[in-house]
């Protein structure tokens, strides 16, 4: 039988959850050994070139873009398995959700900002080839459906292991208690 | 008060006619999940999180008193699920954002869910536009974190002074006042005492938090309740 296929890719996420997958230490040699990376930054393989068995997810939807590469991801991954409380409810990026209208938050971070020194100009960055910011940062199982939830900021290590080998060899997945997290 | 017999989950216990079946069950090493009750004040019945078969119907733990040969049963399938499904829409309510709360690892709600291995969304989150209160000197309150349990309300920071939190508005708009004339001159020892009675993040202490490492805190490694579930019989 061949290896099965694996995606990964970062959304409105900071890498952490991506940390952690590599922190499961030497187990990736075994990973490496059971398992083909395609379309992931860890590989850099920028575009799928091929259909995956399962597709990872860190971080939810804030910009145009996110959506396009999570649909991209629906389409290319039999399985979907989002990482990480970013990628389940928006998580820490989703903290504008509550509050502050889409407006506010620009004005914030271009304008108005104690850190803020260079833009005399008052420009807040506009041009097409930007991704559109969206009016609030969707949870990724609100834009297409997701079939699997590793919780976590970042998910333990072992979750993210336990996960990937319940869903190679197609058995019970291990959920010991200091596992499931939320931070 | 007269001796009474309860039954638990199949088994007989001597138990005092009048207090709680949620009592009777924590004093013989049953666990029951709680969150709107504190031990030492009146119990409200509110969260609904305890709820228990009691002579066949559901009711509150913290809130039935034992009587004689009552049939309590605290953990079949559906009640569990009732349980699982009331956390979560706690969560989907609030704006409940763990990994920057510095209450995450000490918190009621959060050993809840990880108790009930709450993982797969089923409700979508609400995102509500809630305030934070940060005019105390020695507290803040964050409105978007409170389960409106009303524990701060119902439990007295010192003997003889009325509560100094109250509840304003009503159905959705409810939320906690801090009396902030009272409570201007706090202590450390009352904003503590404050900040342990909620059994979340929406009251803290400033200038303090996060000096627990991850990992050592509360409920990093044993579950909520298995303090109980491992004492076993104390009465
Ligand atoms: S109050 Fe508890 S559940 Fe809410 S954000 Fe803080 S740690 Fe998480
Ligand atoms: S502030 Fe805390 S104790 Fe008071 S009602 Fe809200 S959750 Fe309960
Ligand atoms: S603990 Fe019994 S109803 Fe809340």
């Amino acid at each position: 039988m061949s290896k099965p296929i694996i995606a990964t890719t970062s959304l409105a996420g900071c890498f952490g959850c991506h940390m952690s997958l590599l922190d499961i230490d030497e187990r990736i040699l075994d990973l490496i050994e059971l398992v083909e990376f395609n379309k992931s930054p860890i590989d850099d393989i920028k575009t799928f070139t091929k259909q995956c068995d399962i597709g990872i997810i860190e971080g939810g939807c804030c910009n145009s873009e996110n959506v396009h590469v999570l649909k991209d991801f629906r389409k290319n991954c039999k399985t979907l398995v989002v990482i990480g409380e970013c990628a389940i409810m928006g998580g820490l990026p989703a903290m504008r959700n509550n509050n502050a209208p889409i407006s506010e938050c620009l004005e914030e971070a271009y304008l108005n900002c104690v850190s803020v020194q260079a833009n005399e100009e008052k420009i807040i960055p506009n041009d097409e080839e930007l991704p559109m910011i969206l009016d609030r940062v969707y949870p990724c199982h609100e834009i297409v459906k997701i079939d699997y939830f590793l919780p976590g900021c970042a998910p333990r290590a072992d979750l993210i292991w336990n996960a990937l080998v319940a869903l190679v060899t197609g058995n019970e997945m291990d959920l010991p208690y200091e596992v499931i997290k939320f931070d | 008060m007269s001796k009474i017999l309860v039954n638990i989950n199949g088994v007989d216990y001597s138990a005092e006619s009048g207090k709680m079946v949620l009592k009777v069950a924590n004093e013989n090493g049953i666990y029951i999940p709680t969150l709107c009750h504190f031990e030492g004040i009146k119990p409200q019945g509110s969260c609904r999180v305890c709820t228990c078969k009691i002579d066949g119907r559901n009711m509150t733990a913290c809130t039935t008193p034992a009587s004689h040969r009552m049939v309590v049963v605290t953990d079949t399938a559906e009640l569990e699920k009732i349980r699982a499904t009331i956390i979560e829409l706690l969560f989907a309510e609030g704006n409940h954002f763990c990994p920057a709360c510095e209450r995450s690892g000490n918190c009621e709600l959060q050993a809840l869910a990880y108790r009930y291995k709450m993982m797969v969304p089923q409700f979508p989150y609400l995102f509500p536009a809630k305030d934070l209160d940060a005019k105390n000197p020695k507290i803040m309150i964050d409105h978007n974190r409170c389960i409106l349990c009303k524990r701060c309300i119902r439990r007295k920071l010192e003997p003889d002074n009325p509560s100094w939190f109250v509840f304003k508005n009503r159905g959705n708009k409810t939320q906690i006042n801090l009396d902030h004339e009272l409570t201007a001159d706090f202590d450390d020892e009352l904003a503590q005492k404050a900040m342990d009675t909620c059994p979340v993040g929406a009251i803290i202490r400033k200038e303090k938090g996060f000096d627990v490492p991850i990992g050592e805190r509360k409920y990093d490694k044993n579950p909520i309740g298995s303090d109980i579930e491992n004492k076993g019989v104390t009465s």
